[in-house]
């Protein structure tokens, strides 16, 4: 019975994160109406950005240092998708959508070989804070106090996202935008500016979610790949633009996770992806999104 | 041919379309009139099954055709045009003409053998072209075409269907209006050589009254008359619908 | 039009010049240049496949590796498990039917979405296909891959020849054939009523549901089509590089693939047949120079869709509109 305890648990942090990646990758696809391919990157360049930080700096304080490693990931994938925005995306509003794909996909390559310049090919651990924190002990098993710090700095971003979006005029704005681009932009909203702030947005909280995960997982090359088609199957299974639908279909997709480690070691990403297929076959837009 | 029973359309809480009935003939020319908003194109989309009915049947050719999927309709002899023109643009004006008619032959499948191999289609589609005016463009692109070319240009493709009843939404709204009647009696005369019966959303009372055989007026939702335009056109609720004007 | 006035038309005179001249290469070209014009032409196969689905269906497919991987692993796995069916002659078909299946499957998938979701999905497919290649390792070798043996072609068996010879003598000239039959194939294809369906697909599929071409359906042909020639360029593939890994079902290569067609231009029909021969010299080039060959495809990638969208045949094409249309009015 623990043992499912731990299951569920561990799904809960698996989703933490997806959490976070998918929401950003929805306000992005929301806002914009662009598939950021480029998401996974940012979520690497987070995770580079803490693991470096904890890995030089970190061995005396290392949850004060990792806290300051977060912001760090936070910041510079945002700033990286600000830059992106205005570099890359803008010239492409007019252009089919299409071209949007393929360069936020040109986008990726680029970004993929930059990590490997500036981090080299080698893989950064990050696992002091981890360690340092401890574990609680449910039944015979253990459970890290990292997941639960994970958790929980997923929550407060997600509220952070709801408080803004709902209760901000900025927030206001950009789900209009989301809701009828033509109606907003006669309504005044300034749509060029809006979407550059919608493309940081989202990309710093794919760069949080990176930054999240390296106590646990070294950052390596390649990282950011799983974790955007991962968020993308979070988004089309909880449905385009929902907060709640990101939620989840994070929890789903995290729990089945979980469990198809524990069950299916091998094959959990193709069973994910079989499931979120047979959902996708019924209901097309997704479990919560609109038609 | 057609015939509408009750048919009622909701959206949310508001009723489009209430309990509307009434009869197309073969080869009858219908025109739909009435004020904006009054549920006109609602009308079309319900007739040809881009939006389901709340309530009532809709039979064409004596079959219920009242859930049946567009696809379905269109197979059965049902053809319409959108009012924003809806051509293929990458597609020479013979082409645009040309698909629809390979779709109806059912030759859509062919993989192997060029386009141009099926002499008939082709000539098919240029003797079309003639009927409606527009065979010297044969080889333009739609975007290099006037408004009222292309709304020709689409009325052919909705022909090149081989439908037996054609709903078109304003066929001559766009165009100019020095080619508003030459564009009319293009599609009429063509419409009237296949024995086709047709629906036509208009605006403009002069084309209604030259070209139609029978008007119903549509206001609100609801049919609030019809028959022949000339007698449709002296009732006093109908003048104040369309002309506001009051007795 | 009949054969003799397509028989007339200067592109079909180019054509065959070409042609008749790379069958001359073996004897011209050092073994390396072939090897490297053979990988052109099996990627030249999958370009036409790919560009199927691209300039004609008007669908990005960013899960094209799989594709590839199928026709390269039925190779492999025919020679691992089934060796003593190792003949050219079954191995092809054996590749075709694994990549109808696969392709009919993953098809069937992707095409119930919008173009964009399309997109990612044929990702998101291409990279589980990927995963299970690399995890079941008894089956495939997982991500050591497996070796590729020269098959017995038509009857001679090449036991102890060495693999530059093999691809130096019949096999260069049966790679030749195959591609040109490809090409032929794919053009009909591309003019046919069938091609015609899908291009109005492309232009307005609201439009071409209207008119009673049953949208999704003709996707999924397309996509079949599609990979049935990809899978075609991956078993022709897998003997000029001698060994098949996982990696080519991965989103790495799957962006090359869409990068060759790119580069030689998806608006012209032979724009990924340049391409993809293009890309080979290129890629081998930007790799003895650089580790960073992913920066090199993406920075030219992104420079491409902002500047030269038409790519490089595409460009060419403007150039002789241009050209055409300046000496027709006069205008020197």
């Amino acid at each position: 019975m623990e043992n499912w305890i731990i299951y569920l648990l561990n799904g809960l942090y698996f989703a933490s994160f997806l959490f976070l990646t998918s929401l950003g990758l929805s306000i992005i696809l929301g806002v914009m109406g662009i598939l950021n391919l480029a998401h996974g990157s940012l979520f690497a360049i987070g995770a580079f950005v803490a693991a470096w930080i904890v890995g030089s700096f970190g061995d005396n304080s290392p949850i004060a240092i990792f806290s300051i490693g977060l912001l760090a990931a936070l910041g510079i994938s945002g700033l990286m998708g600000l830059v992106l925005e205005i570099s890359i995306i803008r010239p492409m509003y007019r252009r089919a959508l299409e071209y949007q794909l393929l360069i936020t996909f040109g986008a990726l390559l680029l970004i993929e070989d930059l990590i490997k310049m500036i981090w080299g090919g080698t893989a950064y651990y990050a696992s002091k804070p981890f360690s340092v924190m401890g574990a609680l002990s449910i039944g015979e098993n253990l459970y890290p106090f990292y997941f639960l710090f994970a958790i929980l700095i997923s929550l407060l971003a997600g509220a952070g996202v709801w408080v803004i979006m709902s209760r901000t005029r900025l927030g206001i704005m950009l789900r209009a935008i989301s809701m009828d681009r033509e109606m907003a932009q006669a309504m005044g909203i300034r749509i060029g500016r809006l979407n550059t702030l919608a493309f940081g947005i989202g990309a710093a909280l794919a760069g949080l979610a990176g930054a999240l995960l390296v106590p646990t997982t070294p950052a390596l090359l390649g990282i950011g790949m799983d974790p955007l088609i991962l968020a993308f199957i979070v988004v089309v299974l909880g449905g385009l633009g929902s907060l709640k639908g990101a939620l989840i279909g994070a929890l789903i997709v995290g729990e089945t996770r979980s469990l198809g480690i524990v069950f299916f070691p091998e094959i959990e990403l193709p069973l994910l992806f079989l499931i979120a297929v047979i959902i996708l076959v019924y209901k097309p837009e997704g479990l919560f999104g609109e038609k | 041919m057609l015939r509408i029973e009750d048919l009622v359309k909701d959206f949310g809480k508001s009723r489009v379309i209430n309990s509307a009935s009434f009869e197309v003939k073969d080869d009858e020319i219908v025109a739909l009139v009435g004020p904006n908003g009054a549920g006109k194109t609602t009308l079309v989309n319900l007739i040809s099954g881009h939006i389901l009915p709340t309530s009532g049947k809709i039979k064409f050719l004596g079959h219920d055709i009242t859930s049946a999927s567009p696809y379905r309709r269109i197979k059965s002899g049902i053809a319409r045009n959108f009012q924003i023109t809806n051509l293929f643009e990458d597609s020479s004006v013979l082409d645009n003409v040309r698909i629809c008619l390979f779709s109806v032959y059912d030759k859509i499948n062919r993989g192997i053998l060029s386009a141009n191999y099926y002499r008939d289609i082709t000539q098919e589609a240029e003797g079309l072209l003639n009927e409606f005016g527009i065979e010297a463009q044969k080889h333009e692109m739609p975007p290099n075409l006037s408004e009222g070319d292309k709304k020709v240009l689409d009325t052919a493709m909705a022909f090149a269907l081989k439908s037996k009843f054609l709903l078109l939404d304003e066929p001559t709204s766009g165009v100019a209006t020095g080619d508003k009647f030459k564009v009319m009696d293009t599609i009429i005369s063509a419409i009237k050589k296949q024995k086709m019966a047709c629906m036509i959303i208009e605006h403009d009372m002069d084309i209604v009254s030259d070209y139609s055989d029978r008007v119903l007026v549509l206001s609100e939702g609801n049919i609030i008359a019809q028959g022949k335009s000339e007698e449709i056109m002296e009732q006093d609720n109908v003048k104040e619908i369309l002309f506001g004007v009051k007795k | 039009m009949n054969l003799k006035d397509l028989v007339l038309r200067p592109a079909f005179f180019i054509c065959a010049g070409i042609f008749i001249g790379m069958l001359f290469l073996p004897q011209t070209l050092p073994v390396y240049q072939l090897m490297l014009i053979e990988s052109g032409l099996t990627f030249a196969i999958m370009g036409l496949g790919f560009n199927l689905l691209l300039r004609y269906t008007g669908l990005l497919s960013f899960g094209h590796g799989a594709l590839f991987a199928t026709g390269a692993y039925a190779v492999g796995m025919m020679g691992r498990w089934f060796p003593d069916l190792y003949r050219i002659e079954i191995l092809i078909p054996v590749a075709l039917a694994a990549s109808l299946i696969i392709s009919a499957i993953f098809g069937f998938i992707c095409v119930r979405h919008t173009r964009v979701f399309f997109s990612i999905l044929a990702l998101a497919l291409s990279m589980v296909l990927f995963a299970l290649l690399v995890k079941l390792y008894d089956l495939t070798g997982g991500s050591d891959g497996i070796h590729i043996d020269l098959p017995i072609m038509f009857g001679k068996s090449y036991d102890g020849v060495k693999r530059f010879e093999f691809l130096s003598g019949g096999y260069y000239y049966f790679l030749l054939c195959t591609c040109t039959a490809a090409t032929i194939l794919m053009y009909a294809i591309v003019k046919s009523p069938f091609g015609m369906a899908l291009q109005s697909i492309r232009d307005n599929e609201v439009r071409a549901e209207m008119i009673g071409i049953r949208v999704r359906r003709y996707r999924w042909y397309a996509f079949i089509i599609s990979g049935l020639f990809t899978g075609l360029g991956g078993a022709l593939w897998s003997f000029v590089n001698g060994h098949v890994s996982p990696e080519i079902s991965e989103w790495v290569f799957s962006g090359e693939i869409v990068y060759m067609t790119l580069l030689g231009g998806f608006m012209v029909f032979v724009g990924p047949i340049v391409g993809s021969i293009l890309f080979t010299y290129m890629k081998l080039y930007a790799i003895s120079i650089t580790q960073y060959w992913m920066f090199i495809i993406g920075a030219s990638l992104i420079a491409m869709v902002l500047l030269l969208p038409e790519g490089v045949a595409g460009g060419f094409v403007k150039l002789f509109a241009r050209i055409k249309r300046a000496n027709s009015t006069g205008v020197r």
